[in-house]
């Protein structure tokens, strides 16, 4: 049982007149096995709370904390965070040519799991893994992320989440550009993850429609930097039909 | 002792063609006092047949091609004997052809060699460069009518070499000259790989890949003389710098002569800046005389290690220094796959990481 616990958290980020605030004071907490559904406006902060407790280096933490079972995340660099049992996966996976799918896996896996996957099992894994989530085959020969479909990058966000195993899961915006039938196989895919683990999951999400294939425990509304209302989920309810007006005009 | 040259007018720094290099580093190769020793330096280390080496006098192998290049035009003058090596009419080579260096003695020395490829011919030729040398050295292709030639010239040379090369293509009638350029090795390496055609439905693709660290200048003038119709031409070079004062100059001239229509050029350079202090100049030129063309563009990008890779890949635990790497040999990739040899892809990555490494990048 693990818990990642976010405390006071504010982050600001460089632009051209100084610093902006963009995260006024977040707090939650998250246990293993739990769903926490983070909703709100576009602009509102989600992707910047992913990728300060991710490590991006354009956001500067100005106060508060960031603990995984009390240890300090934020003195970590951002590949011991993911050694540590975090993973983001990302609105716009980024493209990195002339690097491999499978190469990209295999060195991922060796980081994560402290030693060099045996070679045989690992393709067998990845080949199963790759099934599940419809993946052709040819895929691992690519490179990674680049020409992808949106579809097919968040399937290899996805990918990765079931390969590494991590213990919390930030999944941003990850329904954004998917049709219904891929949302299916995505959501099918995290929540397979889930069950086959203990998997804490912060889902960030502007929209109610993947709370139909993943079902959060929590619902957290976000607006202007922080946490505004926080319910079970019937609060998503409310909000697939009332919007986020209450929030933003308050 | 050789005669000097009387009307050799050694380069001052101010020459278009000289303007980046830097000629105090040059070891005598091009000081008029500084007479050049004659050497056969190539040898082929797989003999096969279809496939000769024969040392033949210069007198009787006068240059085919004339050059502007002062660095070549002063080191025929010296040269005694050059190396013809010939692919046979019409034959396959099953292998690429390796070619070594030898009898190179780190003094100021001269090498010409010259690669005929008969008819219909298919051949890949490599030529691994290595040791220690200051040398001026020329190669010229004649590829002749409907035959294919890749030639893999391999800089791999020991940190204190100087090399000034030239490296001359004459493409005849529905010929292929195909050549990969990687220089990672030498303290002053200065190439360059030029084409011309003697007959139309030619296609030249000239790929290179540089890598320079502390104090490495490395240095690649490509032109392309599109002086038939519907030839074509691809030039497509990736370089990477890491380290104090490296520095790499690219130079890309096209030229599109009034008589070349149905001329399709693309020429590209892109290099990857790792670390600060180091300079990346790169100059494309198209001068195009005629619009009956079927296509001509050219691209050139410089830029810096891009941090939002970096984040990614150590976003799934891999450590910076391992992304580093992951990313310039995607990067490079492109390029040293073409080689299609394994042995050596990893002999070229194994070094550029060894480098990065050292430099800290």
């Amino acid at each position: 049982m693990s818990t990642l616990d976010i405390k006071g958290l504010q982050v600001s980020v460089a632009t051209e007149a100084g610093f902006t605030e963009i995260l006024r004071g977040v707090d939650l907490t998250i246990k293993s096995g739990e769903t926490h559904a983070i909703m709100g406006p576009n602009g509102s902060g989600k992707s910047t709370l992913a990728y300060s407790i991710a490590g991006h280096p354009k956001y500067t933490i100005t106060g508060g904390s960031v603990t995984l079972d009390g240890v300090d995340v934020l003195a970590m660099s951002v590949d011991e965070r993911a050694k540590a049992g975090l993973f983001l996966a990302m609105q716009y996976p980024v493209e990195v040519p002339g690097v491999s799918v499978t190469n990209f896996l295999r060195t991922a896996a060796t980081a994560i799991r402290g030693e060099a996957p045996k070679l045989r099992t690992w393709v067998g894994e990845v080949k199963e893994a790759m099934k599940s989530l419809n993946m052709d085959p040819n895929f691992a020969e690519r490179n990674v992320n680049e020409g992808f479909s949106g579809g097919e990058k968040k399937r290899h966000e996805i990918l990765q989440l079931e390969l590494l195993k991590p213990k919390f899961a930030i999944l941003d915006e990850t329904d954004s550009g998917l049709d219904v039938d891929a949302l299916r196989i995505v959501s099918e895919g995290v929540n397979r993850v889930k069950g086959n683990s203990d998997l804490g999951i912060m889902l960030i999400t502007h929209y109610t429609r993947i709370l139909r294939y993943i079902r959060p425990d929590f619902v957290h509304v976000f607006a202007a930097g922080k946490i505004v209302e926080e319910g079970g989920p019937e609060l998503a309810d409310k909000l697939e039909e009332k919007g986020y007006a209450e929030y933003t005009t308050a | 002792m050789s005669t000097l040259t009387t009307n050799y007018l050694a380069p001052t720094g101010r020459e278009e063609a000289w303007r980046f290099t830097p000629l105090a580093r040059v070891g005598g190769l091009l000081d008029s006092t500084v007479p050049l020793e004659s050497v056969n330096s190539i040898s082929i280390s797989n003999p096969q047949n279809g496939v000769k080496l024969t040392v033949k006098s210069a007198a009787d192998c006068p240059a085919i091609s004339s050059s502007e290049d002062l660095a070549s035009i002063r080191g025929r003058e010296f040269i005694r004997e050059i190396s013809h090596i010939e692919v046979s009419n019409n034959v396959q080579l099953e292998l690429p052809v390796l070619l070594k260096r030898s009898s190179l003695t780190g003094k100021p020395q001269a090498s010409r060699t010259l690669i005929s490829c008969g008819v219909n011919s298919h051949a890949t030729i490599i030529l691994q460069n290595t040791g220690e040398a200051i040398l001026s050295d020329e190669f010229e292709f004649e590829v002749a009518q409907g035959a294919t030639l890749t030639f893999v010239s391999l800089q791999e040379w020991g940190n204190k070499t100087v090399h000034l090369g030239r490296q001359h293509a004459i493409i005849a009638k529905d010929a292929t000259f195909n050549s990969i350029v990687v220089t990672v090795g030498g303290s002053l390496v200065r190439l360059l790989p030029t084409v011309e055609y003697s007959g139309p439905g030619s296609s030249a693709d000239l790929q290179g890949l540089y890598f320079a660290t502390d104090g490495q200048h490395l240095e690649h003038r490509l032109h392309v003389d599109h002086n038939v119709p519907n030839a074509k031409s691809r030039v497509n070079y990736k370089g990477a710098l890491a380290g104090d004062k490296a520095h790499t100059v690219w130079i890309g001239d096209v030229y599109i002569r009034s008589n070349a229509e149905g001329t399709d050029t693309y020429e590209l350079n892109r290099n990857l800046l790792l670390s600060d202090g180091a300079r990346a100049d790169s100059v494309p030129n198209l001068e195009i005389e005629t619009g009956e063309i079927v296509g001509a563009g050219h691209a050139s990008t410089t830029g810096r290690f891009d941090d939002e890779q970096l984040f990614y890949l150590s976003s799934r635990g891999i450590p910076a220094e391992i992304a580093r790497r992951l990313v310039v040999r995607g990067f490079f990739a492109e390029i040293v796959g073409k080689i299609k040899n394994e042995e050596i892809e990893n002999r070229l990555m194994d070094r550029i990481d060894a480098e990065l490494a050292k430099v800290g990048a």
